[in-house]
């Protein structure tokens, strides 16, 4: 059963940035592209307990503030040292100017 | 000089490592100061130019010192060419690895990645094992039994230190470093950072290296001189001098085990020709906090938190002299270290480490 939860206000995350939202004891990270789409992870870098929602957002690569671990926001993937394993991603959809993601 | 045994145990596979984890110090949440977002993002954005430029002045430093060293072998005059390739070579490789390795100092990867090689080579560290051990560094910055990077440990082997100006032992364990990853043999503390599928990589590279080695070394032996290996290898050895006296700087005598870097790094002022060779890592409290911000851009970063900093040391000298008298401290008492104050307009050191602090530091 699909559970779309709402994030934010869709003009909170500038273009080419990232946020924080954390729900339910979970955290997470929107991201608005440079092309006007938003995507959503996890919130924590997969190599260590860090908040991406701290770090670069740059052509399509979220970068770890700890270590520079990438990922691409998109699709989760690790790309390369020190992050091995991807990031998971969740829908998302704008709804009268709200972000809302599905957790499931 | 004596050096008494050690209370701590800085093995990675060892008692404080164990204890480090079950006292939550690895991989602990650190402090650091605040910043608006929009002011952080413009200070981590990524730019070719500064390091295309400061890169285009180094390598032509480099060929231009080792050409006039060459050039003037057997002359008096080859040795301030030596000199200056020496730091080029054996210093500024340093910063530049380090950099590079962050992946900041250039926005594009290729370049970050082609100099991190070249500066790895130099610098005798290998790239995959060394991108890992400063992965740790920067978690676990000098807690003890978990960072690999801890330049003098207490109580301080002085000897050892004054050796390392000339890269003795430092070298002299890469090379037995090298020739076991070449030899295939991963060790147990590198193994305790090195992911199990980038362990082929460091082996491979080792043995790249060490094929570079023994050629320079037959090319010397045919030749029967020494000049080629004034060229790759030595130098590592007779321009460190510059790396060590900065390096030192970086934690030398302030806390350890602790989630400050306010505490365990010190920033120090310095001119612009070791700020070049050092690639501003001197501001080294503000690049722990905010390991992103490119270091062209540490200047500024400097300016915005140092309201929330102890004083930086106004010149090497200064941090030498608040240096070396609590290294020679330690000799009698390893919990000594130098609490550095913070201005009335910081944030105070977290109440619950601060207490246990002014205790050992008194």
């Amino acid at each position: 059963m699909s559970n779309w939860v709402e994030a934010c206000d869709a003009d909170e995350v500038e273009e080419e940035d990232v946020i924080r939202f954390d729900h339910a004891g979970r955290t997470f990270a929107i991201y608005r592209s440079p092309d006007d789409e938003y995507f959503a992870t996890d919130g924590l870098c997969t190599h260590e307990h860090v908040h991406l929602a701290d770090g670069l957002v740059m052509d399509g690569i979220i970068e770890c503030p700890k270590h520079n671990g990438r990922f691409n926001y998109k699709s989760g993937a690790a790309k390369g040292a020190p992050v091995c394993v991807n990031l998971k991603t969740y829908p998302v959809k704008l709804d009268a100017g709200k972000v809302f993601i599905e957790i499931g | 000089m004596t050096r008494a045994a050690s209370k701590r145990d800085y093995s990675l596979v060892g008692r404080d490592a164990e204890a480090a984890v079950a006292n939550g110090l690895a991989a602990a949440e650190w402090y650091h100061t605040e910043i608006p977002r929009k002011e952080m993002k413009a200070l981590m954005q990524r730019s070719d130019g500064p390091a295309l430029r400061d890169t285009a002045i180094w390598l032509g430093a480099i060929i231009l010192s080792a050409a006039g060293g060459v050039w003037f072998w057997g002359t008096w005059w080859c040795v301030p060419f030596f000199f200056v390739y020496g730091v080029l070579y054996g210093s500024s490789t340093d910063s530049r690895w380090h950099e590079c390795g962050h992946g900041t100092a250039f926005k594009t990867r290729g370049m970050n990645e082609a100099v991190y090689q070249l500066a790895s080579f130099m610098i005798m560290r290998n790239p995959v094992t060394w991108r890992w051990s400063h992965t740790r560094h920067h978690t676990d910055t000098i807690i003890v039994g978990r960072d690999p990077e801890i330049a003098v440990m207490r109580p301080p082997d002085l000897a050892r230190v004054v050796l390392n100006f000339f890269g003795l032992l430092d070298a002299w364990h890469a090379m037995i470093d090298m020739v076991r990853n070449a030899a295939g043999n991963i060790g147990a503390e590198e193994k305790t950072f090195i992911p199990e599928q980038e362990r082929p990589r460091a082996i491979r590279i080792a043995r790249i290296w060490l094929t570079i080695y023994v050629a320079t070394i037959a090319v010397a032996a045919s030749l029967g001189a020494i000049l080629p290996l004034m060229l790759i290898g030595l130098p590592r050895l007779y321009g460190a001098w510059h790396m060590v006296m900065c390096g030192l700087l970086q934690h030398g005598g302030l806390a350890d085990n602790v989630t400050d870097h306010r505490l365990n790094s010190r920033t120090v002022l310095m001119n612009p020709i070791s700020r070049f060779v050092y690639w501003n890592m001197n501001y080294h409290i503000e690049h722990h906090m905010f390991p992103m911000v490119p270091y062209h851009a540490l200047p500024k970063l400097h300016e915005m938190i140092k309201h929330d900093l102890p004083a930086p040391s106004p010149s090497i000298r200064a941090g030498y002299r608040e240096m070396i008298p609590a290294f020679l401290r330690q000799l009698r008492n390893e919990d000594y270290f130098l609490k550095r104050e913070l201005p009335p307009t910081a944030k105070p050191y977290r109440a619950d480490l601060h207490d246990e602090i002014a205790v050992a530091a008194a």
